[in-house]
């Protein structure tokens, strides 16, 4: 199973991380042998097999969706790392 | 004072202390603040100490035990590791896209343990983002393993085993997704539990692999491991997917005998390239077992052989998609000098995560994509209902199943760095239960070659307290978790 450059390169863009050639080479090498160590679940027969997506079977739960106060706005907004006055401030969406 | 270094008690020896007032929590934390100084320079097991915070938490806590209100935990200094999130202490999961990120809230296990009087003294070193599984991952310097500084801890809480190990803290909390908590506790000498899947609220836990991450304690010994559980098991509205099943006393039980219990050995776990002597030390623990009264026999769980594969495809897609939250506008490493939002997306991501966590989420990106998802990800869900059935089989026949931790003893510092196949090969033992969701345990069993290792108990749902008695009566009638590294 080897992925080539432009399907590594496609996979970087879905995920939005960005890469130099080196990288996108190195990365593209060691995705290659990992996924070659899945192939043997080719091999088994789960035509009929239900899927497990969380391990103790769990259905939805529900709550009341009740605001609660947690923190002050400054701790909130400490951590943003373009804030201007009490607005966090983001890059042009639309050139 | 006492005659032993404060540092060096386990919880119940200095609980006992505390509240006979022959110690003070004051002391005991200089004392635990005084070990770490003395031996971190070496270890490297800390991302933040929290030295002035620690001591204010003792003076309260002297206060409790003053008014006759303290818990065994009132007092005690313990560790976290730096993916659990502590209000207004720095919480990076050891990378640069959270290296100055202050929670605005606790996790519920550190709630759990404030209420109770712990005092937290620091933040564990680990893997970045709990990737990884030597904890040479983490953005800021490789953990060394007290045992021998040439070695890795384990990993992803590399951090919190070599600190417990160290006898830097008297606990930690780790978190496991693929065995992030046994696989260093086996590298490190250590007791490391991982409990059912849900048993301790996630909240606060920065998600990983959000169907299979759970938080564990790593302890000297196996009382230690059932306080700690004790304290921080229990249903949480801020975690739905957390348990509401009662929590038992789970002490109250651990020194019962384990006549009659039906112990399995999966034939599976013992593969072609591990130690011979991690296979002896597995048939010694059979042979203690069953002269404690238990009776064992071999089985199978013939799926064993694909959970590499199912965890390597189920963690990083859920990874994938929960990682995606770090995009650099509302906290965390953000790229300066871009100027459109897609550029600034892409450089933050570029320079903000380390190689591994790239490398998982394009796994798990990959995994997900139109065209692969039936033939990678939906499989791999399928296997991973097979893989249940073979524990849920094998549980009709046994109580509980013992296995080695890992492989191998702890390896050299670089060793696996340039593979990651073989990296993740270290997981093979303790994958299955986070697969499964089943709680799992790793105790000391011995040292090879002067290094420690471990064998892991595994058992049905909800199985802590017959998981718990069943390392204690081993561990009483070998020893292994009075040793201590020469650090």
């Amino acid at each position: 199973m080897n992925l080539s450059n432009k399907q590594v390169k496609h996979i970087a863009s879905l995920a939005k991380i960005g890469m130099t050639d080196e990288e996108l080479k190195l990365i593209g090498e060691q995705l290659s042998q990992i996924l070659e160590q899945f192939q043997s679940l080719s091999s088994l027969e789960t035509e009929n097999v239900k899927v497990t997506a969380h391990p103790t079977g769990l259905n939805t739960v529900l709550r009341h969706d009740k605001v609660k106060k947690q923190g002050t706005k400054s701790d909130h907004l400490r951590n943003v790392p373009r804030l201007e006055g009490d607005f966090v401030r983001v890059r042009p969406v639309i050139e | 004072m006492t005659s032993t270094n404060p540092w060096s008690l386990t919880i119940s020896e200095a609980h006992n202390l505390l509240i006979n007032k022959k110690l003070s929590s004051v002391e005991l934390t200089q004392s635990v603040l005084k070990r770490i100084e003395d031996t971190e320079e070496k270890l490297n097991a800390f991302v933040t100490i929290t030295s002035e915070y620690a001591m204010e938490s003792a003076k309260h806590a002297d206060k409790i035990i003053a008014q006759g209100k303290s818990s065994l935990l009132t007092g005690i200094p313990f560790q976290a590791k730096d993916n659990i999130c502590t209000s207004g202490i720095r919480t990076t999961c050891s990378s640069r896209m959270l290296e100055d990120f202050i929670p605005s809230y606790d996790a519920t296990a550190i709630t759990n343990l404030k209420n109770l009087g712990a005092v937290l003294v620091g933040k564990g070193n680990l893997d970045e983002f709990a990737m990884g599984s030597s904890t040479e991952n983490s953005a800021f310097y490789p953990t060394k393993n007290p045992y021998d500084i040439k070695r890795v801890p384990g990993g992803s809480s590399g951090g919190p085993a070599a600190a417990v190990s160290a006898q830097q803290c008297l606990f930690s909390i780790g978190s496991d997704t693929g065995g992030s908590v046994r696989q260093p506790a086996s590298f490190c000498g250590v007791v490391g539990l991982k409990p059912t899947y849900g048993r301790i609220s996630r909240y606060g836990l920065v998600a990983f692999a959000s169907s299979l991450d759970q938080i564990g304690p790593l302890t000297r010994n196996v009382r230690d491991s059932a306080l700690v559980l004790q304290a921080i098991a229990g249903h949480d509205k801020m975690d739905s997917t957390s348990n509401s099943e009662p929590v038992p006393d789970y002490s109250s039980n651990i020194n019962g005998d384990i006549k009659g219990l039906r112990i399995g050995v999966p034939k599976e776990y013992f593969v072609d390239g591990m130690d011979a002597e991690v296979k002896d030390t597995v048939m010694s623990a059979i042979g203690t077992l069953e002269d404690l009264g238990a009776s064992v026999a071999e089985t199978s769980l013939p799926h064993t052989s694909h959970a590499l594969a199912v965890y390597y495809i189920i963690a990083p897609a859920e990874a994938s998609s929960n990682l995606s939250r770090y995009d650099g506008v509302k906290f965390g490493y953000s790229h300066a000098e871009s100027t459109n939002v897609w550029e600034a997306l892409e450089k933050t991501r570029q320079h903000g995560f380390g190689p591994e966590v790239k490398r998982r989420i394009l796994l798990g990106t990959y995994a997900l994509s139109a065209g692969y998802y039936d033939a990678y990800y939906l499989k791999a869900q399928k296997v991973r209902s097979l893989i249940r059935q073979d524990f849920d089989k094998a549980f009709k026949d046994f109580d509980l199943l013992i296995t080695p931790s890992t492989p191998t003893i702890a390896f050299l510092i670089g060793e696996k760095m340039s593979d990651p196949v073989q990296m993740y090969l270290n997981d093979i033992f303790t994958i299955p239960a986070n697969i499964a969701g089943i709680p799992a345990i790793s105790v000391p069993s011995g040292l090879i070659k002067g290094m420690p290792i471990g064998i892991q108990f595994m058992g049905p749902y909800h199985s802590e307290e017959i998981l718990l008695k069943t390392s204690n009566a081993y561990e009483k009638s070998t020893h292994h978790s009075l040793l201590a590294p020469l650090i």
